[in-house]
């Protein structure tokens, strides 16, 4: 906190001056900011409240909360809730404990440790669209190199057609997004290890801690910031989940991988219904800022940040 | 936590740079640029319509053209996408024979009647016709006329014993029982059974070939039927005993073809590019082994009077309502789809002109090239039997519905009859609104 030490009038006045330059350095940032994104919040907001078919000049009609009501009372909206839902436990439990053996790794340094940290990059750097479309042929039933591995290796005796029972394709998607989503992980626990004083691992290994209990009872606690950070932003982000999905499985095999980002899409834009998709954009969001609120209430304490 | 908190900021950075470099702004335009959406898959390759494009910009110095080729799944959602930027994103796209209703419901095709010309309307197959005209207005200009074919690998049914092709679904079977057993293929017949387009065009193939039909009389569903519940059980038996690919529940038309040209089946449905592809050596392991027959019906279809059914995957290209090129784009459209352009380019799309079946012309177009000989009689046998889907303005998601019930009785998640039920219900619902 800054502290008032009494500074003199004239000084004031050029402080005030500096402060409408920014605002005149930032405004047409700001702008744009504003125009872009909450601008179109807006709209899809109002456009929640009606039946709007797409298509040029197309009569709107007022439905008050009809949209929001006509998806909590379909049994389909539930289901992909509880899709959703799945997706995001397990991929983010998943790539925070797959992500904090890799930090972990790291942080030992091992032999070619820069190198492991290089590589980490560029699963993560790869966008999720070429992502997709790569799993989607490491899945081939046919062709793909998971069925030729296996085989080879002498695993399978048949190939195995990815992708076509319900009940395990969700794992396979999920399988695909933890290898680009893992090592944003990774990296932000890394670097927040990296940061972690030692003195307290050395003095905690004087008093006879071993390995797992310094792990357990030291760095761990101290890394709550920084598992906050990949949990709030991760959780989000799978949350929301859509462009994988749309490239692996295209929803199916019968709807078993469609999340609530693909629902909401499917109706703005294959079946023509904007208004049902502005409210279904809603209520993810209202999903995520709870899931926000969750976490910083009960994870975040203000005195551990430094 | 200095090097966390400067790390972290460095990503989030990164993130932001990444984002915007999906809005980087449009080229400069030319004298005139216009732009074209259609797919890659059915009808002419992209190397082909590129140079189509090219010719035509050099007869039309004024007129740039940019082609933008995407799957055939795509098309719908991008044109939707595309229609909501003033001016379109797009000047004109290829239009689906499923999409019209919708499109024109929406306002988004432009009512070309008064730039067809007579010699258009008379000189273009009337099947073709039907995916751009509604109500006495025509909204596009007509450019593929294709429709499933049926195609058998002629070494794998000799090896097996068999000297014909199958006549009927119940036959086909039969023989591919046959073949499995003699170990000529683990999965004899190939199907695109994905929770796509592809899985309903399939279903209307058989629906129709077993006598059903989509809607009744008073216009409410049927294919939930006995018919429909036939055909779908069917269709599951044959995945339950390893005749057809298992991975037909995620595969599209792409991976057919890639499954049938790789030899690994004896009996695969699909468009016409199938065929092509089939004698190109740089794609396929069954150079002149592919041939086609008539679109086999079930038992019941055949003693019903039915020679064969399939289904219309015909499509043509719009002019966009809103695009302020609509006479420079309509001019590229007529070229695209003009006698001579269609001629020339006939090895992977046969032309909509009638007159290119009769006479003299009907021996340039055998000679135009080499798999023409086949393809064209095998055209003129088939498509009299292409069966239309459901002409609606919500087709899409209709046709989503179907989608669900019949991978969820593939799957073995419901009955074929539980599938077809619900699905039938929400056809009602969508018809209601």
């Amino acid at each position: 906190m800054e502290k008032s030490i009494g500074i003199p009038k004239r000084r004031r006045t050029l402080r005030d001056q500096d402060v409408r330059i920014a605002w005149f350095l930032i405004a047409p940032s700001l702008l744009i900011i504003l125009g872009v994104t909450l601008w179109p919040i807006i709209y899809t907001f109002i456009l929640s409240f009606f039946v709007a078919p797409t298509g040029i000049n197309q009569a709107r009609t007022f439905v008050g909360f009809g949209n929001y009501l006509s998806m909590l009372r379909d049994q389909a909206f539930w289901d992909t809730v509880k899709r959703t839902l799945y997706f995001t436990t397990v991929s983010v439990t998943l790539e925070l404990i797959i992500g904090l053996a890799i930090a972990q790794l790291i942080h030992s340094r091992p032999w070619s440790w820069k190198f492991l940290r290089f590589a980490l990059i560029i699963p993560w750097a790869v966008p999720t669209i070429v992502n997709g479309a790569m799993w989607r042929w490491i899945y081939s039933a046919d062709f793909g190199a998971l069925n030729g591995i296996l085989f080879q290796l002498g695993l399978i005796k048949h190939y195995i057609p990815w992708l076509t029972k319900p009940d395990t394709a969700m794992n396979l998607v999920i399988v695909a997004d933890l290898w680009h989503t893992v090592p944003f992980v990774a990296l932000i626990l890394q670097a927040a290890l990296a940061g972690l004083p030692e003195e307290l691992n050395e003095a905690a290994a004087v008093d006879g801690a071993n390995a797992l209990q310094r792990f357990w009872f030291i760095r761990l606690p101290l890394l709550r910031p920084a598992i906050l950070v990949a949990l709030i932003v991760r959780t989000v982000e799978a949350f929301r989940v859509f462009d994988i999905v749309y490239i692996i499985t295209g929803g199916g095999p019968a709807n078993s991988t469609i999340t609530i980002s693909y629902l909401t899409y499917l109706f703005s834009f294959s079946y023509g219904k904007q208004g049902t998709g502005a409210a279904l954009s809603f209520i993810i969001s209202i999903f995520t800022i709870t899931m926000a609120i969750f976490y910083i209430r009960f994870l975040y304490r203000p005195e551990e940040t430094q | 936590m200095r090097t966390f908190y400067k790390i972290t900021a460095m990503i989030l950075t990164l993130m932001m740079i990444v984002g915007m470099a999906g809005c980087a702004p449009a080229a400069p335009a030319g004298p005139v640029t216009i732009h074209i959406l259609t797919m890659d898959q059915a009808g002419l390759k992209p190397a082909e319509i590129d140079q189509i494009a090219r010719d035509f910009e050099a007869k039309n110095p004024d007129i740039k053209v940019v082609m933008e080729y995407v799957g055939y799944d795509y098309v719908h959602d991008k044109i939707v996408t595309g229609m909501a930027a003033k001016p379109p994103a797009y000047d004109a796209a290829m239009i689906d024979v499923i999409w019209p209703d919708e499109f024109i419901k929406a306002g988004y095709l432009l009512d070309v009647t008064s730039k067809v010309t007579p010699e258009m309307k008379s000189g273009i197959f009337p099947a073709a016709w039907y995916g751009v005209a509604r109500n006495g207005k025509i909204y596009g200009m007509p450019w593929l006329m294709d429709v499933k074919y049926f195609m058998y690998n002629k070494d794998i049914l000799q090896q097996a014993g068999f000297t014909a092709p199958p006549k009927t679904w119940e036959e086909m079977v039969e023989q591919a029982k046959v073949i499995k057993q003699k170990g000529l293929a683990e999965y004899p017949i190939t199907w695109s059974w994905n929770q796509k387009e592809g899985v309903v065009c399939d279903f209307t193939t058989l629906l129709f070939g077993n006598g059903g039909a989509f809607l009744d009389a008073n216009g409410k569903p049927a294919f939930n039927n006995e018919k429909g519940v036939q055909v779908l059980t069917w269709m599951k038996q044959t995945v339950d005993d390893g005749l057809t690919n298992p991975s037909a529940v995620s595969s599209d038309e792409m991976a057919v073809e890639a499954d049938f040209l790789a030899g690994k089946s004896a009996f695969a449905s699909n468009w016409l590019f199938q065929y092509a592809d089939s004698n190109d050596a740089t794609k396929s392991q069954v150079v002149g082994k592919i041939e086609f027959a008539p679109m086999p019906v079930f038992k019941a279809g055949a003693d019903a009077g039915l020679a064969s059914s399939s289904v219309d995957g015909s499509s043509s290209f719009a002019v966009m309502a809103t695009t302020p090129y609509a006479d420079q784009t309509w001019k590229f459209l007529t070229y695209l789809a003009s006698n001579e352009v269609q001629m020339k380019y006939s090895a992977n799309m046969l032309p909509i002109w009638q007159a290119d079946y009769e006479g003299d012309s009907l021996n340039t177009l055998l000679g135009a090239s080499p798999t023409n000989p086949v393809t064209v009689p095998a055209f003129k046998a088939q498509f009299p039997y292409a069966n239309e889907r459901p002409t609606v303005p919500y087709y899409n998601e209709a046709s989503a519905a179907l989608q669900l019930a019949i991978q969820e009785a593939l799957t073995g998640v419901k009955t074929p009859q539980q599938a077809l039920d619900e699905a039938a219900a929400k056809w009602v619902t969508l018809g209601a609104k």
